[in-house]
């Protein structure tokens, strides 16, 4: 018997994610966004949620869709302006979004620390830039840093590639992206598989994400992509 | 000494890549910014065993794919469906990260709304007032590989140079990019200030006369 809980469906998955939570978002553009659990999690209803992800949305799937639906108060992502980011485009320049921009590897170094019990760390990334202005500096050994803060969430929601009874977990290609970091980084770490197969069915050398990260695994239908109209 | 090659035109953005590819060295590990750099890959030799890397978890990353090839699973910076070489490696954002900030990474090219002649760099933002700020990689990338090559046109379309004394867009990194590649002359720049190598279809006096920097003929 493992910790790890294998739920029925999505919507048992995201049960508890409080009105006001941060909620971690793996994915890169698409691949590795986890299309299911943010379903769910729009049908569960919480709302005032800060969402940190890689990207803000694209289309009207995945996170754009919970976007649409009002349940975000701030996003903290690195690229949120893409050719298909309409959405949050519309509600930015609304003034009805927050926004924090913050560099693509500091972002993930963040979250990292965050799920490392690392109280901050001296970074070079965006020194003398805006996105650096009013952060403490520090020169060490000659060059300049900034010092930068964990993130961590109260959930992460995360699509992997297949779990095992256990709830060790493997990706598939870019599709990795930000989700070990954010399996490491969250109170409760919520993951959506294409397939769960039986304790020790996973090779333990090729395994990623260990067990002890993760709360919660549903199987989801993988490769729903193209069903959904996105592009 | 400065090459000029008088006795033809600029280079159009085809040929600057090449030129870009000229000069990476064999068994370089690679990372191509979204837009023009992307053009470089095409120009790479085969046989140089250069290694592609993709900020969002990939080396050895190879060209667009198509029809049956195209995997929603595998993609490049810019979202475009890509392959794998043999030989690829998959890993997660932190680590890709770390592969620049670490100094593992030989070489980014990336493009540029300005580059001053003591290598700052300005890619991510324009001061235009409804812009919405998405800086993606480019900060990490443009201080974390050992060298930044940027591909740029040498002059924007109102006119104005975008190699310039200092920059006026919002900054992407500091004393970062060493050497620029534009349609008329590769520059060499740093905190020695601006180095003309090689010209095309301009001669040093001319681009002397058309930039507010100094320019050396190293």
């Amino acid at each position: 018997m493992s910790r790890t809980r294998i739920c029925e469906a999505a919507d048992e998955a995201v049960v508890g994610i409080a009105d006001g939570s941060t909620v971690l978002v793996s994915g890169f553009g698409l691949a590795g966004m986890p299309f299911d659990l943010i379903e769910a999690l729009i049908r569960q209803g919480a709302t005032d949620l800060t969402i940190v992800s890689n990207n803000a949305g694209n289309g009207e799937v995945g996170l754009a869709a919970l976007l649409q639906a009002g349940r975000v108060r701030r996003v903290i992502c690195s690229f949120p302006r893409q050719s298909d980011s309409y959405v949050f485009d519309g509600l930015y320049r609304a003034g009805k979004i927050e926004l924090e921009v913050v560099p693509q590897g500091t972002l993930a170094e963040r979250i990292r620390a965050g799920g490392a019990g690392i109280g901050a760390f001296f970074c070079p990334t965006g020194v003398g830039t805006s996105l650096a202005a009013g952060k403490e500096t520090r020169d060490i050994d000659g060059r300049t840093y900034v010092l930068e803060y964990p993130i961590r969430g109260d959930a992460a929601l995360i699509a992997a590639h297949r779990a095992d009874e256990m709830g060790n977990l493997i990706y598939r290609k870019t599709a990795r992206n930000f989700g070990p970091v954010m399996a490491t980084a969250a109170d409760t770490v919520i993951v959506q598989v294409g397939e769960i197969v039986p304790r020790g069915g996973l090779d333990p050398e090729a395994v990623v994400t260990p067990s002890i990260y993760v709360d919660r695994v549903v199987r989801t239908s993988a490769r729903r992509l193209a069903a959904r109209g996105a592009r | 000494m400065t090459v000029e090659h008088l006795h033809r035109g600029p280079l159009s953005a085809d040929e600057i890549a090449q030129v870009v590819a000229r000069d990476i060295p064999a068994g370089s590990y690679v990372n191509l910014g979204i837009g023009q750099p992307t053009k470089v890959a095409d120009h790479l030799d085969p046989t140089a065993g250069i290694v592609l890397h993709t900020e969002n978890g990939m080396l050895g990353m190879g060209p667009a794919a198509v029809g049956d090839d195209i995997d929603t699973d595998l993609t490049n910076a810019g979202k475009v469906p890509v392959t794998e070489r043999p030989g690829a490696a998959y890993f997660h954002h932190a680590d890709s990260f770390a592969m620049m900030r670490g100094g593992h990474l030989d070489v980014c090219v990336l493009g540029a709304f300005q580059v001053s002649h003591h290598g700052d760099l300005a890619n991510w933002q324009t001061d235009a007032a409804d812009a919405i700020p998405a800086v993606g990689g480019a900060m990490d990338l443009a201080i974390g590989a050992r060298e930044t090559l940027v591909m740029m046109t040498l002059f924007a379309k109102d006119g104005s140079a975008k190699l310039v004394p200092s920059c006026t867009y919002p900054l992407t990194g500091l004393a970062c990019v060493s050497r620029v590649y534009t349609e008329l002359a590769m520059f060499q720049v740093g905190p020695a200030g601006a180095a003309v190598i090689e010209t095309w279809g301009t001669s040093f006096a001319e681009l002397a006369a058309s930039l507010a920097i100094p320019l050396r003929r190293d």
